[in-house]
């Protein structure tokens, strides 16, 4: 994948294919001036947060919290350790923004986590990069040597007095170590299983200590926040939805990758930048937010613009920002089916609902999908997918239970037609003749 | 205190409650499975999802803090959907086989089924299958498909056992609680994870298939093993001891007891139960009727006495055995006319002896332990022998209470300890001087006479400090301070670092009745249990005890023993040694089978009743020391119940006795030259501590039943010359034992670990002393 195409880009500004990641060309691009900035002018940490506050910078992780509303929860006068961390542990399928940064910018990643610690008093940071993308996980440990090298991390930055030291972990691979407090316990050396909450890490963080856990796309707007102002970052979205946003676009578009565009853009847009549908087929449905997002049939998409209320008014969520695009030759209770196996094989069974619910929810859309459904079959998942809903310690049962219960909504009569007929309602010539996206059945 | 509103009840709790302790507090019952009061919480079974007021969803009680104004509905359409969702959850996946479950009838799952479950399940797929596991004698991990993954097993190690044996391996619905590959379960307080466990995953291999909770009657008891008293609920069908559970006894035991207490029942029915007295004619032991071996005695003893004097006579009791039976031997023997009597087989050093303001004793409630804020513990090997009184030092420990401990190995107490210092027994007295002195030093006092040559070294003056530092703090002497030949030298020296600290000092006590055998008045007018082997006389009383497993020196027992002209054994086995040298065997009722009360180490007194009958011709022991007297026609034995014993020494319903004192009037002894050369270091294995847990087959089976070896540190191995694994001949006097050498740097050099009550061991002399080593 790469970063093929940007409407006013501020993350990926000035970027040169994969020649420009280095600290030089960073600075070159203006790198590493807020930073420089603020600590030599020791800019009062309040001032920070509330310049990120203004400018309505929503967490890129996927659930959109205020990230200048999660620094000010972190205790000001704590005595001891903070640590600041930067979720880079994206396993949603359908996103691939994240390692694009890393891979093309990391010093954006790198200056914002430092802007962070300095706003939020913590000395210490760790980048969680998850295990697949190894490659990723060497280059942001170059650049760190960059960074540590030029005396932009570690101990009294640039002879201001302020101390951060920051390292990269990698992860092994589990979904669930990107669930915020799970990661933390990964890189205690634990078994990654999220916490229930409350306590906030905020409060009780890694090693029980206060922490900021923020995803990589969010600590890579900061530097631009703090350049431009909270306004010119606002000003480039829509009112509670500032700045631009990586959308990675994927299945069945002419140019899938990643694309920066202003958030409240058309969809419209977006897909046509992706090239449109493959071989001029007709859209039939799009996740707009990563596979744990409701999915969203054609109409519906087709006029929404790409922002987190508009996204959410349709009944779907924003989410990371992976947009899966399915055309017409896709068959929805296949394209469930895998879903649900992802969520199913990833539960990391710690609580009981998402431990079982997960496992069955699989078997019975695996079993619909096989010409075994039953007639009660809908009405059980939906009633499954309420008692997980909500009862979970993280938001896993969540992301397992909303595609479940979207694509039943919105395809219930692809759904009826396969329990009944035993076959799909798309012809199997014409799902091979559209594309190998939902190769994969298990 | 907040005020919070639950099910339309106002209560008021203190702030940082969850809605859980609220909903106790009030007494609403919210169906949980992983919430368990003394471990941390999980939140990870869902069931005690509950309802609160503009809360969007439903949240669990278990870890949701209470606030103000909070309106909490337990059993609301929401909370009572909630519940019966995730109990459709647990359920899917759980074999529904209740009625050949080992669990069926006391599980919480079955039990809240019957609230929360549905009538027929709408799950119709496979179910998941989960291998069974080996985890050792004790645990059986047959039924690991019953699992719900509420992990209370896996944080009760790890909080509570200080040892993390189990853990929750893979993910997802494969998610499975598991040992670690190839290893066992072995830790001392393993049993209690199956009382937690609320399925039949974890249930007891001893027990196991063996009856129906139902047919079971529950009975009061205590513990008679070590000094704590636990607390214990000892269930009985058709007059046999099947399985014995954890009475609860915050005070106490909190709701634990150690595996020692919940495994030596089967000893009850051991092969090896004496049933009918045994009285030595032609040179053999044979069965005769209680009449005639009581005559017997009679006679006997009444020849002795006439003879060579009562003063050749000595009584030696068992400090497991009940206050009353202790009391009714002291006062037979001192109306026969002797005062060697004893209940203290493995004291060596006797210098306390009338130098003491009274009863030695903890020095405090168990329940002020949580309170110190620093704790010395001088000779013990705390986890194996005070498995609970250790849990409760590690929960001190975790919450930054600073524990240290001195001992002579350094065995790992899975306490968290501030400081470590592990001699040679002989080297205990300086390592305590050095903390003395460190302590005079720090508070600017002058060093006491004869410590000044002593070194205060770095480790003793953190100890010092940190005794110094706190506000609630104590010094405990544990079994070796006991044991050793200078355990005076050791009393003055603590009771001197208590003074100079303003700490308390306490035994912790080596057995069930080690505090009620002085309030039994069992202590020596003559001579003591060392001194009435030492000087051998012409007939001996033995009551509880196996001499040559459970004296300080074997050796000289046996000797003493084999040629007196009458041992009577008061008994509950048939002890294959004794039957070299026992006139008289007397089968006594055992554990569970008698009345009787136990004094703690705390002084608590706690009566226990008998919970079933006695087997064979078995009687219990105060009844038979009562007859013994009438045969005899001993004034004063005219008792009918137990209870009328007792009474004699403590009023009823005392809860705690008087004259409780460690004060000792003893002077500190200047420090000297102490002996070199290779030196013994006995602990007494927790399996092996006394005649119930010898004969539990289950407890022999495990990693703590095993075969003494000669331990040794890897230094001393390459100066003797010996391969680890090889076989050593080991020597004190005229003793010998051929064992396998070990390598464990936790030996401190110069030494070896040779554990005592074995009967591969039983040959050796004492069990602090120079012992030779040599290739066998």
């Amino acid at each position: 994948m790469a970063i093929l195409g940007a409407i006013n880009p501020m993350l990926t500004v000035g970027l040169d294919g994969d020649n420009a990641w280095r600290l030089d060309d960073y600075v070159k691009r203006g790198g590493y001036s807020a930073l420089k900035k603020i600590i030599a002018e020791k800019t009062p940490t309040d001032q920070i947060i509330k310049e990120v506050k203004k400018s309505v910078l929503r967490g890129r992780g996927g659930a959109g919290f205020p990230t200048g509303l999660k620094w000010s929860f972190m205790p000001k006068y704590f005595p001891g350790d903070k640590y600041v961390i930067c979720n880079s542990d994206e396993g949603e399928p359908g996103t691939f923004k994240d390692r694009d940064i890393l891979r093309y910018n990391p010093h954006s990643v790198i200056e914002g986590m430092a802007i962070a610690a300095y706003a939020i008093g913590a000395a210490r940071g760790y980048n969680y990069i998850h295990g697949e993308i190894w490659e990723i996980y060497k280059r942001f440990e170059e650049a760190l040597d960059e960074a540590r090298a030029a005396g932009l991390i570690g101990k009294n930055i640039l002879g201001s007095g302020f101390d951060f030291e920051l390292f990269a972990h990698h992860g092994y691979g589990a979904y669930i170590c990107g669930e915020e407090s799970a990661l933390l316990d990964s890189i205690e050396g634990k078994k990654g299983q999220p916490r229930f909450k409350p306590p906030f890490p905020a409060n009780y963080g890694l090693y029980g200590k206060p922490t900021t856990v923020n995803n990589t796309e969010t600590f890579s707007a900061v530097p631009f926040i703090l350049n431009h102002g909270a306004d010119a970052y606002l000003e480039a979205g829509k009112p509670n939805n500032g700045g631009t946003k990586l959308f990675s676009v994927s299945g069945h578009v002419n140019r899938p990758g990643n694309y920066e565009i202003p958030l409240g853009t058309p969809f419209a847009t977006l897909l046509e930048m992706a090239g449109g549908v493959r071989g001029g087929r007709k859209l039939k449905a799009c996740i707009p937010g990563g596979s744990s997002a409701p999915v969203l049939p054609a109409q519906t998409i087709m006029d929404c613009t790409m922002d987190f209320d508009s996204i959410s008014k349709a009944g779907s969520m924003l989410g990371s920002g992976a947009v899966i695009v399915m055309d017409e030759t896709t068959c929805m209770v296949r394209a469930l089916e895998r879903l649900s196996y992802f969520y199913y094989e990833e539960s990391c069974g710690q609580c009981t609902p998402c431990r079982e619910g997960t496992s069955w929810l699989y078997k019975v859309v695996h079993r619909i999908e096989h010409g075994q459904g039953r007639a009660d079959d809908l009405d059980l998942l939906r009633s499954v997918t309420t008692n997980i809903m909500g009862r979970t310690i993280c938001a896993l049962g969540d992301a397992a239970s909303m595609p479940v219960q979207s694509f039943v909504k919105h395809f219930q009569d692809e759904f009826a037609y396969h329990i009944e007929h035993k076959k799909c309602l798309v012809p199997p010539e014409i799902q091979r003749a559209g594309s190998g996206f939902f190769k994969a059945t298990v | 205190m907040l005020d919070i509103e639950i099910d339309g009840r106002l209560v008021q709790v203190p702030a940082g409650s969850t809605i859980m302790d609220a909903a106790q507090l009030v007494g609403t019952y919210i169906p949980h499975f992983c919430y368990h009061k003394k471990l941390s919480i999980a939140a990870n079974c869902r069931m005690c999802m509950v309802q609160v007021e503009k809360a969007p969803k439903p949240l669990p009680a278990c870890s949701t803090p209470v606030t103000g104004g909070m309106k909490v509905f337990t059993h609301s359409e929401l909370a009572v959907a909630a519940q019966k969702g995730v109990m459709e959850f647990l359920l899917i996946n759980h074999p529904l086989d209740c009625p050949i479950c080992d669990q069926g009838g006391e599980c919480q799952l079955q039990d809240l089924s019957v609230g929360y479950g549905a009538g027929t399940s709408r799950y119709r797929e496979a179910k998941r299958v989960v291998f069974q596991k080996e985890a050792g004698p004790l645990i059986s991990m047959q039924e690991m498909s019953r699992c719900i993954h509420c992990t209370r097993c896996v944080r009760f190690g790890q909080e509570i056992a200080g040892v993390k044996e189990l853990g929750m391996a893979s993910r997802n619905m494969h998610s499975e609680i598991q040992t670690f590959v190839g290893r066992t379960i072995d830790s001392e307080l393993s049993g209690n994870m199956i009382d937690l466990c609320p399925v039949g995953a974890l249930t007891s291999k001893p027990f196991r298939y063996s009856a129906r909770s139902w047919e079971l009657s529950r009975r009061k008891s205590v513990s008679p093993h070590d000094s704590l008293g636990t607390n214990l609920t000892v269930q009985v069908k058709n007059n046999r001891v099947m399985r014995v559970l954890a009475r609860e006894n915050e005070d106490v035991n909190e709701c634990w007891i150690s595996d020692k207490d919940r495994f030596s029942y089967e000893a009850l029915n051991s092969s090896e139960r004496l049933l009918k007295p045994m009285v030595r004619v032609d040179g053999a032991l044979r069965e005769v009727e209680w009449n005639v071996a009581l005559d017997y005695i009679s006679h006997a003893l009444k020849d002795v006495a006439k003879s060579h004097g009562a003063e050749s006579i000595a009584a030696l009791a068992s400090p497991h055995s009940t206050l009353e039976e202790l009391y009714l031997l002291q006062k037979l023997m001192r109306e026969i006319g002797s005062g060697n009597v004893d209940f203290r087989p493995r004291r060596r050093d006797s210098s306390t002896d009338g130098k003491r303001a009274g009863t030695p004793w903890l020095g405090m409630r168990l329940s002020e332990i949580k309170d110190l804020d620093a704790v010395l513990v001088v000779g013990s090997f705390l986890r194996k022998d005070h498995p609970l009184f250790a849990q409760r030092l590690r929960q001190l420990a975790k919450k930054y209470g600073e524990v240290s401990l001195v001992s002579v190995t350094s065995d790992d107490p899975l306490i968290r300890l501030t400081e470590q210092i592990s001699v040679p027994p002989q080297d205990l007295v300086l390592a305590l001087a050095g903390i003395v002195k460190a302590a005079a030093e720090l508070m600017g006092e002058a060093v006491p006479a004869g410590l000044e040559s002593g070194d205060a070294c770095e480790k003793s003056r953190a100890i010092a400090q940190s005794l110094l530092n706190g506000e609630k703090k104590a010094v405990f002497l544990g079994n070796v301070a006991e044991q050793i030949a200078q355990a005076g030298q050791l009393h003055a020296l603590a009771a001197e670092l208590c003074r100079l600290t303003g700490a308390s000092l306490g035994f912790i006590g080596e057995a069930a009745n080690s505090v009620g055998g002085y309030v039994a008045k069992a202590l020596p007018t003559g001579l003591n249990a060392y001194e009435m082997f030492a000087q051998p006389r012409k007939a001996y009383v033995l009551m509880g005890l196996e001499p040559e497993l459970d004296c300080a020196n074997p050796q000289m027992a046996v000797a003493a023993l084999k040629q007196a002209s009458l041992v009577v054994l008061l008994t509950s086995f048939k002890n294959v040694a004794a039957l070299d040298y026992a006139d008289v065997m007397l089968p006594i009722a055992a554990f569970a089978e008698t009345s009787g009360t136990y004094v703690n180490t705390e002084g608590r007194v706690q009566g226990v009743a008998g919970v079933c009958r006695p087997q064979g011709e078995a009687r219990p022991a105060w009844k038979v020391l009562r007859v013994l007297g009438n045969v005899l026609g001993l004034p004063g034995f005219e008792y009918e119940s137990s209870e009328q014993v007792r009474d004699e020494l403590i009023p009823s319903g005392t809860e705690f006795v008087e004259g409780l004192d460690n004060g000792v009037e003893l002077r500190i002894q200047s420090i000297g030259s102490y002996p070199s050369g290779l030196q013994r270091i006995a602990d007494v294995p927790i399996y092996f501590a006394d005649s119930l847990v010898r004969r539990a087959v289950s407890l022999q089976q495990t990693k703590d039943a095993a075969i003494p070896a000669a331990r040794m540190n890897p230094q001393t191995l390459a100066e003797l010359g010996v391969v680890v694994g090889s076989r050593v001949r080991v020597r004190q006097d005229q003793g010998e034992a051929v064992l396998t050498a070990c390598s464990d740097s936790t030996v401190p050099a110069g030494c070896v670990r040779i554990a005592a009550a074995h009967p591969t061991t039983a040959a050796l002399g004492e069990m602090f002393g120079p012992i030779d080593v040599e290739r066998a």
